[in-house]
């Protein structure tokens, strides 16, 4: 897919502890438990009963290890079927952010009941050219078109695939 | 008569359910009106549908499904002036002709030559010229020949960035567009022939939007126009169009005022009604009624919202148009929930 590694020192963090939910979690649309950030963030990295990890591309550890996405990048509000999603590409000029921002799109269009209104961004000044970025993540129009495109969703299928741990 | 002293709702009359995906645009056939109105919608799910009412029982069935055509998304259509052809922009880059042979369509012609997803086609008022746009920025002029021929007449540059839409004047063979790179853009053919070059460019320093631009709709006597934008706002323009009709050259828009703070998502669709009430549709899955004010006012006429129908559909909506009948007050609405929503506005009884 890429011919060279363009991170190839990435910090890799330590998992933080799973929490254990009181209540039993599910992913049930017609469950009256109003969804919450906690909820989202293990639907970006995990599924209920799969470790299913969204993979940075570039590299075999979880978006969670590199500190791209953690808890405090869910911002929702579940009355409003709203939900934001901040995330911080590993390195300045991260080609990949785009992939990234994509894949996370499409996890959360998948797992989330269709009222829900996503918007994506890269943390302020975590990216050269952020508001263009940002623009293109949002266009409902040009997403659609990018989903239409098979490679594009190949690349998003292998970043959203179970890793094999 | 003052709309805003009437007590008036906007009635859902009919859903339309049968695509299979987000519908991405509505347009009612020019002509055709009671008894038997007919709409087209276009999908994600590559086709066209055509809706008609029936005249004894007054309820849409969809009358022919235009498929095996398009290979990607279909994202806007738009009917000739004459009714008798269905133009189709898709996202395989082609843009589809169809003609209406009575108990079935034809796709009689397909334009090609855009790079990428062709976002909106637009029939000027005399049916003689098609404009199409894309992705690739570039503005497609295609003149209509006779038997079934188009043929491109001109690739207008300029945009530096997708183009959402494209607009003929109703009465002029001026043609807008409006665009990713947050302008709109007028283009202009002096010598009418057919040499059609960027005559104005309406982009932040002339008040204009700040983000993309997805909409464009003129009121009935072309003096006014009203675009929408991702930047949350709806914006009301003006022109001294009788300069232009009596040849004394390119007359520019002006910025007339903007409605803001009445949305809080992204405006994905506006259109001008020709008893003069402004819808609009957004992400937010509401529609919104808007009205001049007709209150004299130093800075200029304001328009006040006239209704907001929340909740109109469950998904953001994409496209809103007011029927061309002028019986009843009908609006059409497509959405991503698949839904296409045909409404009345009535007083409240």
């Amino acid at each position: 897919m890429v011919s060279g590694l363009i991170n190839e020192n990435p910090t890799v963090y330590e998992r933080k502890e799973r929490r254990v939910r009181t209540d039993s979690s599910n992913n049930d649309e017609y469950s009256v438990e109003p969804i919450d950030q906690l909820e989202i963030f293990d639907i970006l990295l995990l599924q209920l009963h799969h470790i299913r990890d969204i993979r940075d591309p570039e590299h075999p550890y979880s978006l969670e290890q590199l500190k791209v996405l953690t808890e405090d990048s869910v911002e929702v509000d579940d009355g409003k079927s709203y939900v934001r999603v901040t995330f911080t590409p590993t390195v300045e000029h991260c080609s990949m952010a785009t992939i990234i921002g994509l894949s996370v799109r499409v996890k959360l269009m998948r797992s989330l009941p269709s009222r829900y209104k996503i918007d994506i961004r890269v943390a302020p000044g975590s990216h050269a050219t952020e508001a263009a970025l940002n623009k293109q993540l949002n266009d409902k129009e040009r997403v659609a078109a990018a989903l239409e495109n098979p490679n594009l969703v190949e690349m998003v299928d292998e970043c959203l695939s179970p890793s094999f741990e | 008569m003052d709309l805003m002293e009437k007590n008036l709702e906007l009635l859902e009359v009919q859903k339309l359910e049968g695509h299979n995906d987000r519908v991405w645009n509505v347009a009612w056939n020019p002509v055709s009106s009671s008894p038997s109105p007919i709409l087209a919608s276009c999908s994600g799910d590559n086709t066209v549908r055509i809706w008609e009412q029936s005249s004894l029982s007054r309820s849409w069935t969809c009358k022919t499904v235009l498929e095996e055509t398009h290979t990607r998304t279909v994202r806007s259509c738009s009917w000739s002036p004459s009714g008798k052809l269905l133009a189709s922009a898709s996202f395989d880059g082609t843009t589809g002709i169809w003609e209406d042979l009575g108990d079935e369509f034809e796709c009689i012609s397909t334009l090609e030559g855009h790079e990428n997803e062709v976002k909106s086609v637009s029939w000027n008022a005399s049916g003689s010229y098609l404009a199409t746009c894309s992705r690739d920025k570039s503005v497609w002029i295609w003149e209509v020949l006779g038997g079934n021929e188009y043929d491109c007449a001109s690739v207008l540059n300029g945009h530096t960035q997708d183009v959402k839409m494209v607009q003929w004047h109703p009465t002029m063979d001026v043609l807008f567009s409006c665009s990713y790179d947050n302008t709109i853009k007028v283009w202009w053919s002096e010598d009418d022939d057919g040499d059609y070059q960027c005559v104005q460019t309406l982009d932040e320093s002339s008040n204009g939007h700040s983000s993309t631009v997805w909409a464009i709709s003129f009121n009935a006597t072309g003096d006014k126009m009203v675009t929408c934008s991702d930047d949350l706002t709806l914006k009301i323009w003006m022109a001294d169009i009788s300069m232009m009709h009596s040849g004394e050259g390119y007359a520019p828009w002006t910025h007339l005022c903007t409605l803001s703070g009445y949305h809080d998502r992204t405006i994905f669709s506006t259109h001008w009604s020709s008893d003069d009430i402004i819808a609009s549709g957004a992400g937010d899955d509401a529609i919104r009624l808007f009205v001049d004010s007709k209150h004299d006012s130093v800075n200029g006429p304001s328009y006040n919202l006239l209704l907001k129908k929340e909740k109109a559909h469950e998904m953001d909506i994409n496209s809103v148009q007011w029927s061309p009948s002028k019986e009843n007050r009908l609006l059409a609405s497509a959405s991503d929930d698949g839904m296409v929503k045909i409404w009345q506005l009535e007083t409240k009884s």
